[in-house]
């Protein structure tokens, strides 16, 4: 058993918060983003936030630290867009290795840092593996249901890359995140069950889906117990949600799924809605308050920010949850 | 919280399915199977996926809780012919709701299948019959696809007929999954072949009975797995005698089911009530199954012979027809069924003194029952529209006997005269509201698109109007609305002022209208809320209270508006222009394009737009709010949202097939450069030389550190930089043919169809526009050409450069139209004309420029001050008047 599945059986574990929010406060321009490395590159680059773990490593390793003061045990790699299908925008692809690579070696080198210096606390490093910027089981052609711009093989294929090279780079756990479309899920989970054969390795899995919408569904449809359901036959360290709604609309989809898994539960919410303005506006507060309301209901083992969340956020959270127990996870009752 | 986790079967579509102890029997749809169906496989063969899509939602909506997919046919590429009925199948969500069971002996079509269902599906069918590694490999990759399995009880020997080889490859196989490779066991289900009885061969009379016997004992000794099978076999020698097949099915089940049996492919439609069985043919039935007695099945084929064919098809229901008169009629106005109504009409007719009593007694009883539904919120728009169109047929159908009696008394609520106001061309909210109005008993004198407000004025005295509802959408139409409130106040009017439209407010309702007006104004904007409005303003004894409150609830809102207003601050016009949008253009990469001049698009093929169409604007003019394809599975609106896509879809159709709309276009990309910092000069090079200026507006309320005051003209090079810069314009319509078409509609008296082609005009406008300015960025200037975007992600404007249109927020002056006009010539190269308003005729219509630098963006001007107002009178060349006239809803008080 992996050190990490025995932890989350005794207390509640801090995720870290938003990458995005923090890099924004960098405000780097073109440049920056390109670094001396790509400074002749063809496309414009900014915004590919993945690609600073290569041009500004220092920024990415700050922020990693950052969340681990305010008290996260787990921070997750800069790689949410590696993969060569959101890459595919940059004309990156082939840098797909070394973004995972050096993204993972970034975080683990800060989290050894911090486990050396309180080594009753140890730190954790979640591989990020986001979504992409496809759907395999929905059209983008509203009057061609039928087409999909992107196939199981191909999310299969870009998630074992990207999986193999986090794991090169030495992260504890594998994140499969922002779940809109379960069938890419399903293919990221089939593709970490392939490498964990063939390298004959273990390694948890935690598996994050998002709920869009009010009406309680992913983008794709599903229920939160039809998702839950549908990605059981992998062994997992922990299945929740995250992004989305804010944490108050969390509640139900939590407790939907907690009810019906012996899985660990996560949850990592965006700091509530964007305003307006687009700007995710709740405060470490604010936030805090609806989140003490899922450990008092006993619903959660992991717990974090998504968009919007800031070290400040996650502080709140780590103090919160440290006044709470975690729910309890039982053993599996082993195939016979 | 916490409860322990069962080892039930648990599958997935959209929604879970969890088989538990309690839950009896799962039933599978075996329909979409074209071993199973002939029908099916006939739709699969000839592609008509949408026919087989049917099929399909019949089975859930039957009750299927699974369906069972197979394509295994010699002349079907299964593989190909799996993957696409799949992809159909989880975009429709009353149909992928439940799980998927992919049939197949082949597994290449097996993986193919599990490799485009996100829900846990079950795999039909895998065998030890090619032996235990080939076994072990696909079992493995179904658990790594997620899937459960059926397992069928065959082996290298062969298919299990007894009781014991059926435990014997069940057993072996069990232990194999759940040993060697950890299947789980919940996940395995066994198929332990269901084969005919009553064959008349000696060896077949055990058939059910080994089966039932095989099922006790896989359920008794093999933890956790589930028993299926597929029912209608075991009938297999009764073909073509239904009477028998569904008691045989029936008798089948009862006993297999108790034995353990809880999943199977079954035909809900060939299934008798056990309880329904007669007697007689229960008892022959289970002794065949039961294999009870030696001449059981000769005793059955002499009972089979009885009853063949007594049987009688069935028909649609149409039971409603037998209820008295008024409640046809009623339920004919509410589900808007149009079939019978000229015949329910004449019985009504033959049953009244005068055939106005039909209208103001049967109808108007019916459409009471409407409005009541309506109201309360269980009907919505499309509907009532619908009705509406019950309506006028029943009414058109009486009209010339009431004629006939001349004895006419009118018998309405009130009159209301409608109009879109001089300048505007867009009806397609006021036609709605006049519908609705009109079902509530009120007549209605429609003067239709851009109406002078002398008209308006005239009818409204002579035909003694009780309500003004007037409709714009277009800006300057706020100015006409304003311009005849004075008017109606010059020549004391007394009538109450509705205000409809999508560029109208309360705010402007409140602030520059109702001031105008000593009587009543009101804003109105959806049709629902115009019948209530409506209403109190008519209704006797309440209508002075109701009016007075109305105009003290738009003087406080006038107040409050007008008080908040006072804060903003502004800068004056040389300061916005230092702070403009930056651009560094050195630095940035100006793409010439590929073709300069002007280009005209004759008649597009309108099957080329559609995958561009923006449906949500579509809901949302019939008053269903939410966002598309959502809506059309919303619980309230959803089942009016797909109806209404439906028929909207059907329309298109017919309008692309018979090419009843014209789309055409005139696009130009120009050298350009802006100058004087708010002018883009336009050099457009035919015959001779010749220079134009778009006048643009900048931004001038004071912004917060760092933001600019943004013009148009910042996104174009300034002709000091020493840079060429580009610039383009465009005007695109698909509305050449949309009048026709709507009027051969009303003609029919079908208003929902009339509403219907111009809303659908509209969207293929705006898809036009959109498809235009993508070939333009790829192709036309190239500017993109390694853009790939989806529909969504077009409509969410994720591309590069803008296309702002005159008349919308980045720059609200119309009169840019007209320099558009000149630059493409529009109205010689393509037919479109611009009214006094400046709106464009015909309406479907989208006109607008170009702007390719990545940092262009769209914005809204905001208010601006008297300095930039005369500033830019004097630069377009018209007196101060003039530009405020255009510009009034944009300057600040």
């Amino acid at each position: 058993m992996h050190i990490i599945e025995k932890i989350v059986r005794e207390r509640i574990l801090v995720l870290d918060g938003a990458m995005g929010t923090m890099l924004q406060r960098y405000q780097f321009t073109e440049e920056d983003f390109r670094g001396e490395r790509f400074k002749n590159f063809h496309k414009s680059v900014k915004g590919n936030n993945d690609l600073l773990s290569l041009t500004q490593p220092q920024a990415i390793a700050e922020v990693h630290k950052k969340y681990f003061e305010a008290g996260a045990d787990i921070v997750e790699t800069n790689t949410f867009s590696g993969t060569t299908i959101a890459m595919a925008d940059y004309d990156m692809q082939d840098l797909v290795y070394e973004l995972n690579f050096e993204s993972a070696k970034i975080a683990k080198q800060v989290a050894n840092e911090f486990t050396q210096k309180e080594p009753h606390k140890p730190r954790f490093v979640a591989g990020a593996m986001g979504p992409t910027n496809k759907t395999a089981s929905l059209s983008p052609d509203v009057n061609d249901p039928g087409y999909r711009a992107i196939s199981f093989d191909a999310l299969r294929i870009a998630y074992k890359q990207q999986a193999e090279a986090l794991i090169d780079g030495g992260v504890d756990l594998l994140l499969v995140e922002t779940i809109f479309d379960t069938l890419n899920a399903k293919a990221a989970l089939f593709a970490i069950e392939e490498i964990k054969e063939e390298r004959n390795i273990d390694i948890p899995v935690m598996v994050s889906g998002t709920i869009t919408d009010a009406s309680g569904r992913t983008l794709s449809g599903q229920t939160a117990e039809a998702f839950l359901i549908s990605i059981s036959h992998i062994p997992l360290l922990s299945v929740g949600f995250n992004c989305a709604l804010g944490a108050k609309q969390l509640t139900t989809h939590l407790e939907a799924v907690a009810s019906r898994t012996n899985l660990a539960i996560s949850a990592y919410p965006n700091a509530g809605l964007p305003n307006a303005f687009g700007v995710y506006d709740e405060t470490p507060e604010q936030m805090v308050k609806q989140i003490e309301e899922y450990l008092q209901k006993n619903l959660v083992n992991i717990i974090g920010g998504c968009c919007g969340t800031t070290p400040a956020h996650i502080k709140a959270i780590a103090q919160a949850a440290s006044k709470f127990t975690p729910r309890p996870i039982h053993k599996f009752e082993e195939v016979q | 919280m916490n409860t322990k986790e069962q080892k039930y079967l648990k599958l997935s579509g959209l929604e879970p399915l969890v088989i538990t102890p309690e839950s009896n029997f799962i039933n599978v749809g075996e329909r979409t199977n074209v071993a199973g169906s002939r029908k099916f496989l006939r739709f699969i063969k000839e592609e008509n996926y949408e026919e087989a899509l049917t099929i399909a939602r019949h089975q859930v909506e039957g009750g299927a809780q699974i369906i069972d997919v197979n394509m295994d046919d010699g002349l079907i590429d299964g593989k190909e012919a799996m993957v696409k009925f799949l992809n159909l199948v989880v975009a429709e969500p009353d149909i992928a709701r439940v799980p998927i069971m992919i049939d197949s002996s082949k597994w290449g079509i097996i993986e193919a299948g599990l490799q485009v269902v996100q829900g846990k599906c079950v795999v039909n069918s895998i065998s030890l019959k090619e032996g235990e590694a080939e076994f072990l490999r696909q079992a493995k990759l179904i658990k790594r696809y997620g899937a459960a399995v059926i397992v069928m009880a065959f082996d290298e020997v062969g298919q299990a007929d007894t009781f014991e080889r059926r435990i014997e490859i069940a057993k072996r196989s069990y232990d194999l999954l759940v040993n060697k490779i950890h299947f789980p066991p919940e996940d395995i289900i066994f198929d332990l072949n269901i084969f005919p009885v009553a064959t008349g061969m000696e060896e077949h009379k055990n058939n059910a009975l080994d089966f039932i016997e095989g099922t006790r004992w896989v359920r008794q000794n093999l933890p956790h797995c589930s028993v299926s099978g597929g029912v209608s076999n075991v009938s297999f020698s009764f073909r073509g005698n239904d009477v028998v097949r569904e008691a045989m099915h029936s008798v089948f089940l009862y006993h297999a089911i108790q034995a353990g049996m809880n999943m199977g492919i079954v035909n809900p439609a060939m299934l008798e009530v056990y309880d329904d069985i007669p007697k007689d043919l229960l008892e022959r039935v289970e002794d065949v199954m039961l294999n009870r007695r030696d001449d059981a099945t000769e005793r059955l084929l002499d009972f089979a012979e009885t009853v063949k064919g007594i049987r009688e098809e069935k028909k649609v229901d149409l039971s409603w027809r037998e209820e008295p008169l008024q409640d046809r009629i009623t339920r004919a106005l509410v589900k808007g069924i149009d079939e019978f109504i000229h015949d329910d009409m004449e019985e009504a007719r033959q049953q009244v003194s005068k055939p106005i009593e039909v209208i103001e007694g049967h109808l108007m009883m019916g459409m009471n029952v409407v409005g009541d539904l309506f109201g309360s919120g269980k009907m919505f728009l499309p509907q009532v529209v619908k009705s509406a169109r019950v309506m006028k047929k029943a009414v058109a159908y009486l009209l010339p006997f009431i004629e006939a009696e001349k004895d006419q008394v009118s018998s309405s609520n009130g009159k209301i005269l409608m109009a879109t106001v001089k300048g505007d061309v867009h009806d397609i909210g006021k036609n709605i509201v006049s519908v609705v109005l009109a079902c509530n008993n009120y007549e209605i004198i429609d003067l239709g698109v851009m109406v002078p407000p002398e008209k308006i004025i005239a009818t409204a005295k002579e035909q003694q109007v009780d309500v003004i509802g007037l409709s714009g959408l277009i800006t300057p139409s706020l100015d006409e609305m304003v311009f005849l409130a004075k008017e109606m106040q010059r020549q004391d009017f007394k009538v109450p002022l509705l205000i409809g439209g999508a560029t109208t407010s309360k705010a402007h309702t409140a602030v520059k209208i109702d001031p105008e007006y000593a009587q009543t104004v009101v804003h109105v904007n959806d049709a629902s809320r115009a019948v209530t409005v409506v209403g109190d303003l008519l209704q006797k004894e309440r209508k002075e209270a109701y009016k007075k409150l109305l105009k003290e609830e738009y003087k406080t809102f006038r107040e409050g508006f007008l008080k908040r207003q006072k804060v903003k601050e502004f800068l004056t016009i040389d300061e916005a222009r230092r702070n403009k949008f930056p651009i560094d253009w050195k630095a940035s990469e100006i793409i010439k394009p590929n073709q300069l001049g002007i280009q005209i698009i004759e008649d597009l093929n309108l099957e080329l737009l559609q995958p561009y169409i923006d449906w949500t604007p579509f809901f949302r003019s019939w008053d269903l709010h939410g966002k598309f394809p959502d809506i059309l599975n919303d619980e309230v609106v959803g089942p009016q949202a797909s109806e209404l896509y439906n028929d909207a879809q059907k329309l298109l159709q017919k309008i692309t097939s018979e090419k009843l709309l014209q789309a055409k276009a005139v696009f130009g990309l120009f050298e350009a450069n802006s100058v004087n910092d708010d002018d883009i000069e336009v050099t457009v090079r035919s015959s001779a030389f010749e220079n134009f200026m778009f006048r643009t507006l900048r931004q001038q309320s004071k912004k917060a550190e760092g933001r600019p005051n943004i013009a148009l003209a910042d996104f174009i090079a300034p002709k000091t930089s020493g840079i060429q810069d580009y610039v383009g314009c465009f005007c695109i319509s698909v509305g050449f043919g949309a009048d026709e078409l709507a009027k051969t509609f009303e003609k029919q008296h079908d208003d929902y169809n009339s509403i219907m082609v111009k809303a659908l005009a509209d969207r293929l406008a705006e898809a036009f526009a959109e498809y235009l300015h993508k070939e333009v960025r790829i192709n036309h200037w190239g500017y993109a050409v390694q853009e790939n975007l989806t529909n969504e992600e077009l409509i969410a404007e994720n591309y590069k450069g803008i296309r702002p249109a005159p008349g919308y927020p980045a720059c609200p002056d119309h009169l840019e139209k007209v320099t558009i006009w000149e630059v493409l010539n529009v109205q010689e190269n393509i037919g479109v004309s611009l009214t006094e308003s400046l709106a464009m005729w015909p309406a479907a219509s989208v006109s607008g420029y170009y702007f390719a630098h990545p940092e262009a963006r769209y914005f809204g001007l905001g208010k601006i001050k008297e300095d930039q107002l005369e500033d830019f009178a004097k630069r377009k060349n018209i007196s101060i008047s003039e530009a405020k006239k255009w510009l009034q809803p944009n300057i600040a008080d």
